[in-house]
């Protein structure tokens, strides 16, 4: 059970959205979306361009009303109860807005006081003294925070995100635009901060969720087509993955995974380094030695040298691949295309 | 009203830390004393009063009110600080108020730049400062109404400039009712409705120390309904 400032016990859910419709003209940005992260979790959310999530985070932090539905933080409506509902959260938006001509230390300050409510247990000194440290940001204190290089400048936008303490982190495409290095960073220190907070996390970097979320919810065309945890999904859903490499055109291989009955995920030329070779990944009911055994007598029948056949564990990028026009999680090569 | 304050800061603050208010706090003095001394023949009037400083306050108004505000809501929009701002616990109301105060610090810094002129009219012979502390009052009210209009231009556009150009046209077309009196009867209603809502007409009354109600309710009035507007709008685009 959590406690906020002002008293209320919360048992619920740190987000709970219910049937969630917005529509922009014509165009449907949420289909009844629904979904709950409970505390403690570090939830990925993913899907494409367009797929809905900005629209569906813009409505959690209050900045959009949904339609149809309701979104709760910690309890809070996020429209009848809209300052209480945003104080409990700490909200980095896409492209990090800030204000470039401020010192970090003012803007810091600034944001602290406009975050304020009363009976805050820490003062503004203190709070912003544990965000410099959390997000390392001693070095650059009093500089303009147009000055400051883009991974600082991501810091700042997170630690500004963190000066309420408060119990949910909504972190929009965080390592967007960082180099290498500075994406290490930035992905341990939320990997530290979701030791303690609840986390959502939007991003397209697919290995970012792997690494830091163990939760994922994934939407497309505005409808939730997954929301499970990481291992679930990457277990390939219904049915497991099954990679398969041979010295032969992709055309020939094709045709004996059909003759197989078997759903091609992915179909992809030249591995190894050699000219004439496929590597197809496929759908199998489960991963019986039977199963694989057939698969290798059938490529073998055919006359196809076989470089490669295991189990693949999917991992995030197959179930994004296999998002269907439906919205489902099933696939055809022709999606590939 | 802590919140108010506290973005009024914050805007006098980012408007120092850009050219806007050193521009602004450089221009309205020199504009002023430029058409007050040279261009208003003040030495061949031969008396110390600042009635023709003050009538020409309002035509400068219509170029500087503008600029003070132009980028407050604009730029936020443009840059996603709106966004920023928005997912902060501030109140429409809150949003309004705290940029609207923070553009009148401004103009009010400005126009206190501005005493040079009643104070070499002060040196150079008897000044009445009565009519001029009134004139500086009615000066801040109309300030305060042409930047509410400013705001809400700047709270409609992402684009500055547009942003400078439609406050410039209002504001001008605001100052021009009591050009088209010449071509209508005197006394008759259309007249009155001329004089009523000409902002310059207003202003004068102030400028010479004298407080009317009615000029006082135009004001406010003006202020309020721009107010409004801008929440209106910002209402609009933080929950639609």
């Amino acid at each position: 059970m959590m406690s906020t400032r002002e008293g209320a016990h919360i048992e619920q859910p740190v987000v709970q959205a219910e049937g969630l419709v917005r529509s922009y003209g014509e165009i449907r940005a949420l289909r009844e979306v629904s979904f709950s992260i409970p505390a403690g979790s570090v939830v990925g959310f993913l899907g494409p361009n367009g797929a809905g999530k900005t629209t569906a985070i813009k409505v959690l932090t209050g900045s959009l009303a949904a339609d149809q539905g309701c979104a709760r933080i910690c309890g809070y409506d996020v429209e009848a109860q809209a300052q209480e509902a945003r104080a409990s959260i700490g909200y980095l938006p896409e492209n990090n807005p800030l204000y470039p001509e401020m010192r970090v230390d003012r803007f810091l300050r600034f944001s602290w006081q406009a975050q304020q409510v009363e009976g805050a247990s820490e003062d503004c000194g203190q709070a912003i003294e544990r965000v410099v440290e959390a997000t390392g940001l001693s070095s650059v204190y009093r500089r303009a925070i147009g000055d400051c290089s883009k991974g600082y400048r991501q810091r700042v936008g997170l630690a500004q995100a963190l000066l309420r303490d408060p119990p949910l982190l909504i972190l929009d495409e965080p390592t967007n635009g960082l180099d290498p290095l500075q994406v290490v960073e930035i992905r341990e220190l939320i990997r530290r901060l979701g030791r303690t907070k609840t986390v959502l996390l939007t991003t397209h970097v697919l290995s970012e969720v792997e690494a830091l979320a163990d939760r994922v919810l994934l939407i497309h065309q505005g409808r939730k087509v997954a929301d499970d945890t990481l291992e679930t999904l990457t277990s390939a859903g219904d049915g497991r993955l099954v990679q398969i490499s041979v010295q032969a055109k992709p055309e020939r291989l094709e045709s004996v995974l059909r003759t197989l009955r078997l759903e091609i995920v992915q179909l992809r030329p030249s591995v190894f380094g050699l000219e004439e070779s496929a590597r197809g990944l496929v759908r199998v009911t489960s991963f019986t030695g039977e199963q694989l055994v057939s698969i290798s007598r059938a490529v073998q029948e055919a006359g196809l040298p076989l470089l490669e056949l295991a189990p693949h564990a999917g991992g995030l990028e197959a179930l994004f691949q296999s998002l269907d026009t439906a919205g489902g999680v099933s696939v055809s090569t022709e999606a590939q295309a | 009203m802590r919140r108010v304050l506290l973005l009024a800061r914050r805007e006098c603050a980012s408007a120092f830390d850009s050219p806007i208010a050193y521009v602004v706090l450089a221009t309205l003095p020199v504009l002023t004393a430029l058409f007050f001394f040279v261009l208003g023949g003040f030495f061949a009037g031969g008396t110390a009063d600042l009635r023709a400083f003050f009538a020409l306050l309002p035509l400068v108004l219509i170029l500087i009110a503008p600029a003070i505000t132009m980028r407050m809501w604009a730029e936020e929009r443009r840059s996603g600080t709106e966004e920023l701002l928005f997912s902060y616990p501030f109140r429409v109301c809150e949003l309004v108020l705290g940029k609207w105060l923070g553009a009148v610090a401004l103009l009010a810094l400005a126009l206190l730049a501005t005493a040079l002129v009643p104070l070499t009219v002060f040196w150079l012979g008897p000044l009445d400062w009565g009519p001029v502390i009134g004139g500086y009052l009615g000066a801040l009210l109309l300030g305060g109404a042409c930047l509410a209009a400013g705001l809400f231009l700047s709270a409609v556009t992402a684009n500055q400039i547009v942003a400078w150009l439609l406050g410039v046209l209002l504001l001008a077309a605001l100052n021009l009712p009591s050009l088209l009196l010449p071509f209508v009867p005197v006394s008759s209603g259309a007249a009155r409705v001329l004089l009523a809502v000409d902002q310059r007409e207003r202003f004068q009354g102030l400028a010479r120390g004298v407080l009317a109600f009615g000029d006082l309710v135009y004001f406010v009035g003006f202020t309020a309904l721009f107010l409004c507007l801008m929440g209106l709008v910002l209402e609009n685009r933080r929950f639609r």
